[in-house]
């Protein structure tokens, strides 16, 4: 079966298998994204609190998951990639880590944006902003260190022991408002309790959770296309890569 | 054991070592994570005296006082309660019944704060259903 598994995802059979699963990605996730944005940021009702500010969640909360679900994403394909020593498990390793650290960035920035109004303060030491700060610098870590090797077999395996050790930190960023006070408020959806009452109205839920699956697909966008990239530069002198060439000239 | 096995059992132990010490640090560690005590914690001596330190509570109903830019208010958590001394301006969300946290320090027993952050919860809603939400709990 092993062997099964290593030719399906030999870099040759991914580049021509994920040309096509490209355009099924592609337009699900523009027509998600216009109508989640315009349902969340035009229809959806003003908060009885927040009034109209509360609007930012439609893109900080999606990026807040994604930054924990990519960096999943980087610890699991990086232990596969030590472990089955699999290249393309070392590929999408590497070229999730630049997408990682774009969502967390921008749910530290949009969270900020938020907080300065609402909490009266743009940046504070509690344990939620902190563990996500630490998540943004475990994705540049994790850059610097596989770009610190020629060898890209050497990088992958430094770098995915890096990021296994950082997958800790995930746990700590879920349930930090959970654990200890903190300015952050508490899960609004993802505590069990919360499922059959959740703490968001319906009419702003939905939105919410169109924006959800809207990240996700962009994630999932932006990772083939890095990957079939990075798959050509590391198989350049093979003969596929090749005729790839010489067919587009 | 064959090689792949091997590399399998070394990222296991991996994983289970940085659990094991990310469990005991925090364990460590969990006191200082704290961002805030509550007034039952100030009460029962866990905030460090006549250092500067943070409360977080709830806003008593009817306790705020305002002249001019200075504010007095009393933060609860239902149990315990102290009265705050604020200069300055406040956040969006600071009103009765709301989530603070302020930092300041203990001068006689009375809170005297340099600096009121009002905690959001977790609850989102358009104003008609908090309006009804609040009608049904008051029948």
């Amino acid at each position: 079966m092993w062997k099964w598994i290593q030719a399906f995802a030999s870099p040759k059979n991914f580049y021509s298998i994920s040309a096509k699963i490209i355009p099924w990605l592609l337009y699900p996730f523009i027509i998600i994204t216009l109508v989640g944005l315009y349902w969340g940021l035009v229809v959806a009702p003003a908060d009885y609190q927040q009034g109209e500010s509360y609007r930012i969640m439609y893109v900080h909360v999606p990026a807040a998951w994604m930054s924990m679900f990519v960096y999943m994403v980087l610890a699991l394909s990086g232990a596969i990639g030590l472990i089955w020593q699999i290249k393309l498990a070392n590929v999408v390793a590497k070229v999730s880590a630049p997408i990682g650290a774009s969502f967390t960035f921008l749910a530290l920035v949009t969270g900020a944006v938020w907080g300065k109004p609402m909490w009266g303060t743009w940046w504070v030491w509690d344990a939620r902003l902190t563990s996500e700060l630490i998540l943004l610098f475990l994705y540049l870590a994790y850059m610097s260190l596989n770009n610190a090797f020629d060898n890209p077999k050497t990088a992958a395996k430094a770098s995915s022991i890096l990021a296994i050790v950082g997958l800790i930190n995930l746990p700590i960023i879920h349930y930090s408002v959970t654990w200890w006070n903190t300015l952050h408020q508490g899960a609004s959806i993802s505590s069990i309790e919360k499922i059959s009452q959740p703490a968001i109205h319906s009419d702003m839920l939905l939105p919410l959770v169109l924006m959800g699956i809207s990240f996700k697909l962009l994630y999932g966008l932006l990772l083939l296309m890095r990957a079939r990239d990075e798959v050509l530069t590391q198989e350049q002198n093979s003969g596929w890569v090749k005729k790839i060439i010489m067919e587009k000239g | 054991m064959t090689k792949r096995q091997s590399r399998m059992m070394l990222v296991a132990i991996l994983v289970a070592g940085v659990s094991l010490a990310g469990y005991f640090g925090l364990k460590a560690f969990s006191e200082n994570l704290l961002y805030y005590f509550s007034p039952t914690d100030v009460t029962e001596g866990k905030a460090p005296e006549g250092k500067s330190f943070r409360l977080g509570g709830l806003v008593s109903m009817n306790s705020v006082k305002r002249d001019g830019i200075k504010v007095t208010f009393d933060v609860t958590d239902n149990a315990n309660s102290f009265t705050i001394k604020y200069e300055g301006i406040l956040p969006d969300l600071f009103r009765e019944g709301q989530g603070i946290i302020t930092t300041g320090s203990l001068v006689d027993g009375i809170f005297i704060a340099t600096e009121v952050l009002a905690k959001h919860d977790e609850n989102y809603m358009p104003p008609e259903v908090a309006a009804s939400l609040k009608k049904s709990a008051e029948k």
